[in-house]
């Protein structure tokens, strides 16, 4: 959910933006805070490590190609971002910019095609291992793939919801001509965000149909649905109103109940089996209670320090991005080197008392 | 070897090794970062905060390299070797979240703060965000190496009744005997890494005429530091390291040393050629009895030889941990006496006339990358047939269904992935390079040229 937004930032970032100062000022609202947000995706995967090892290396492998290739993706998508201000040049911007919408754009399908994978079921053998070609016919059958009908719609929908969810940030983050244009692009979006979870609602029970089988299942959906739409519906209000802290506040909580329902539709289960007899239960992943109990002394504290220090860092960098205060996220400084106006102003408030 | 388990392998040890040459500089440069802070904190002038920012850009340059080369790594326990995190998930899994949630995120959150935010904060706030900076980079090795030190020698562990194996005691395992002296050898090698960095750039500047106040700044810093950490390394790090490894994996030290023979007063080989067929060192230079001295302070100590362990014991390439081996010793002891010598010079106040040491400095700058290098090759390598030293053998941690060919797609594409990778970061820390920290003049505009 915090890496979505700045996945949704990336992916359009070439629709919003026409100038120069206009693409630096979209890096800018998310610059200082997408090393953490790509930390927590690291953080992420080694807490699910910890937690549930027997989860995470039948995952790991069963997923391979896929997680290779996003691999990939995450390299080119980090080293857009960091790259792209070192040379001042039309030619060499333009190649990261591309590399950034590409990886971002692929990244959000992967995150709702892993989810599809997950909440349709997975071909678990006896010994709980998976191994899944990138697609065989298409058809969430006995024999799926990754992509299959199901995983592509789950895919084009978190595509559809980052993007939103980027729109959002970025109208929240931004002033001027450029805010106007990511509310209607946030506005627009609405629209194909309500057709895609509708139709993601309908599909998921003819794929895995275990979903209809126990009451808090249909109650959770009935919950969801019911809650997705209303959030929309809000969503588009507030963004009328001109409430971005709450429209993002929507946003977010879009995101989030969806992943939520994805979780809460396979449980009992942490990973579905297309055989259920062979389904990875939550009990039955967990690492040894011992380790458990060794991290439940380190990570609430852990989190919490990290929280605290992203709240400041947030704060820190707290206020709209506006041509005049480009400056200050040391874009000149980035990317002209030799004395700008951002080195400039600093040796200007150098002398100051501080 | 069976083809799945050899690329797997060759994809680890590939990724691994690319990766590792970012780590050393940013855990090395934080330190001295920490030191141009410090001083720009004491001075009036902006010279201190112009080296401070320029150091900055190449530490952020090589962070972010770090960190996308890092990711595949730590991804590659489930992808690659799903059945060894499944049977130690239990510990190294503890291990790496702790990584993640108490270092990596102090590391890469106020770098996000010093690379966007220099402009808009006080130097005190910069100087602090360097500490946390160096803090995160410095407990990120000690986790990194505390899973390490475990594969390397397990302990505080309880095995299940599944085989699997979880954390015994968290305490013990963040206090594993081997791990004290792997941080200290690692870490000081980083600072050597950086301040060989610094050094050079300096000397190249000076050499070139140019930035001349921040030529004779980053020399100075580089080779102070860099004469007392590549002392550091050796000894006490170093030794330590190689006593331990005798005292806990003696068939790999044997390796290392080339000793095939166990020996009274064993010799120490400089120079030679392993000769698996023949068991001896061919073209020998040795020095009569010193290893059996450096090992156990005692000219007439018994060292085992590999002949006293049964041959399915040994490590499985004794010429590439031989040679891997002296190739880090013989790079250490050239470093010493480079920074050595230059620190002599600048006592004396005539290393910056002296372009001949300059050239030195500066054409030394890639060893201390090769010799980490070529340590980590020695350690791992001679880690094998073991994934976890006489518990886990690496044949058995591969995933069970992922077949070679999908282990030689994902190889194939790092390596062109990181061909690309490095060809783009030379390029790019020679642009940094060759700009100069910003609001500094050349020599030659100084002097109205």
């Amino acid at each position: 959910m915090l890496d979505g937004y700045d996945f949704g930032v990336g992916i359009l970032s070439p629709l919003v933006t026409i100038n120069e100062t206009e693409r630096s000022m979209v890096r800018a609202t998310i610059g200082h805070v997408w090393p953490g947000n790509e930390v927590w995706l690291i953080a992420g995967s080694a807490l699910l490590f910890l937690a549930f090892p027997k989860a995470y290396a039948a995952v790991f492998s069963g997923f391979y190609l896929a997680l290779i290739i996003v691999l990939w993706l995450l390299i080119g998508r980090g080293l857009a971002f960091e790259l792209r201000g070192h040379v001042a040049h039309g030619l060499w911007r333009g190649f990261w910019d591309a590399i950034f919408t590409g990886s971002s754009l692929l990244l959000a399908f992967s995150v709702g095609l892993f989810a599809g994978n997950v909440s349709r079921g997975v071909p678990l053998n006896e010994e709980a291992y998976f191994f899944l070609p990138l697609w065989t016919d298409l058809q969430p059958g006995a024999r799926p793939g990754l992509l299959d009908w199901f995983t592509i719609l789950t895919g084009v929908t978190m595509v559809v919801l980052l993007a939103l969810h980027g729109a959002t940030y970025l109208a929240m983050q931004t002033v001027g001509p450029l805010q106007t244009r990511c509310r209607t692009v946030a506005k627009s979006l609405t629209v194909p965000a309500a057709i895609f979870l509708s139709a993601l609602y309908m599909a998921w029970p003819i794929v895995q149909p275990a979903v209809q089988e126990h009451d808090y299942m249909n109650s959770a959906r009935y919950a969801w649905s019911w809650a997705s739409a209303a959030t929309l519906a809000l969503l588009y209000r507030f963004h009328l109103r001109d409430r971005m802290v709450a429209a993002f506040a929507c946003s977010s909580l879009l995101v989030a109940s969806l992943l939520v329902t994805i979780v809460w539709g396979t449980y009992p289960n942490l990973l579905t089996a297309t055989d259920p007899a062979n389904s990875v239960t939550i009990t039955g992943a967990a690492a040894e209670p011992n380790g458990l109990r060794a991290a439940l002394w380190w990570v609430p504290p852990g989190l919490a320090l990290v929280v605290v220090y992203q709240v400041l860092i947030h704060r820190m960098f707290a206020g709209p991005v506006t041509p005049e205060t480009l400056y200050l996220y040391g874009h000149e400084a980035r990317s002209a080197h030799g004395a700008t106006n951002a080195d400039e102003s600093r040796r200007a408030s150098r002398h100051r008392p501080q | 070897m069976d083809t799945a388990l050899l690329y797997d392998r060759l994809q680890f040890s590939v990724t691994a090794t690319f990766h590792y040459l970012f780590p050393q500089l940013t855990m090395g440069l934080p330190l001295l970062l920490l030191y141009l802070r410090s001083r720009d904190l004491l001075s009036d002038s902006d010279h201190f905060h112009e080296a401070a920012q320029f150091w900055t850009g190449i530490f952020a340059l090589s962070f972010a390299f770090g960190v996308v080369t890092g990711i595949p790594l730590e991804f590659q326990f489930g992808t690659n070797w799903a059945a060894f995190s499944n049977y130690a998930g239990g510990v190294i899994g503890q291990m790496l979240a702790m990584e993640g949630v108490f270092a990596f995120f102090l590391e890469s959150s106020f770098l996000g703060v010093l690379a966007f935010g220099t402009t808009r904060f006080s130097r005190r706030t910069l100087w602090l965000t360097t500490l946390l900076l160096f803090v995160g980079a410095w407990l990120s090795g000690y986790f990194i190496l505390a899973t390490n030190a475990w594969m390397q020698h397990p302990v505080a562990y309880q095995a299940g009744p599944d085989g699997r194996v979880t954390v015994g005691s968290l305490s013990d395992l963040l206090t594993n005997p081997w791990l004290v002296w792997q941080f200290a050898h690692n870490m000081t090698a980083s600072v050597v890494t950086a301040s060989f960095v610094m050094a050079a750039v300096g000397a190249l500047y000076q050499l070139a005429g140019i930035y001349p106040a921040h030529a004779r700044t980053y020399v100075r810093t580089g080779v102070v530091a860099g004469a007392l950490a590549s002392v550091l390394v050796i000894t006490p790090a170093g030794h330590e390291s190689a006593r331990q490894v005798f005292e806990f994996q003696p068939v790999k030290g044997a390796a290392f040393e080339g000793l095939f023979r166990s020996e009274r007063g064993a010799d120490l080989v400089l120079i030679g050629q392993p000769n698996m067929e023949t068991m001896t060192i061919d073209n020998p230079v040795v020095v009569p009895s010193a290893l059996s001295l450096f090992l156990y302070y005692d000219l007439y100590a018994h060292v085992k030889g590999l002949d006293a362990f049964p041959p399915h014991e040994w490590p499985e390439q004794i010429a590439l941990l031989y040679f891997a081996y002296h190739i880090m010793v013989g790079l250490g002891t050239w470093l010493v006496l480079v920074m050595g010598v230059a620190l002599l010079w600048l006592w004396r106040g005539k290393l910056f006339a002296a372009r001949w040491l300059l050239w030195l400095l500066l054409l030394s700058a890639p060893f201390p990358s090769l010799a980490t290098t070529a340590g980590w090759i020695a350690a791992e390598v001679g880690r094998q047939p073991w994934l976890v030293y006489g518990l886990f053998h690496t044949a058995e941690g591969l995933s069970p269904l992922a077949q070679s060919g999908d282990a030689l797609f994902s190889l194939l594409g790092f390596l062109g992935l990181y061909l690309c990778l490095g060809l783009l970061f030379v390029l790019l820390f020679v642009e940094l390079i060759r700009h100069g920290p910003a609001g500094a003049m050349p020599a030659a505009v100084q002097a109205g040229r």
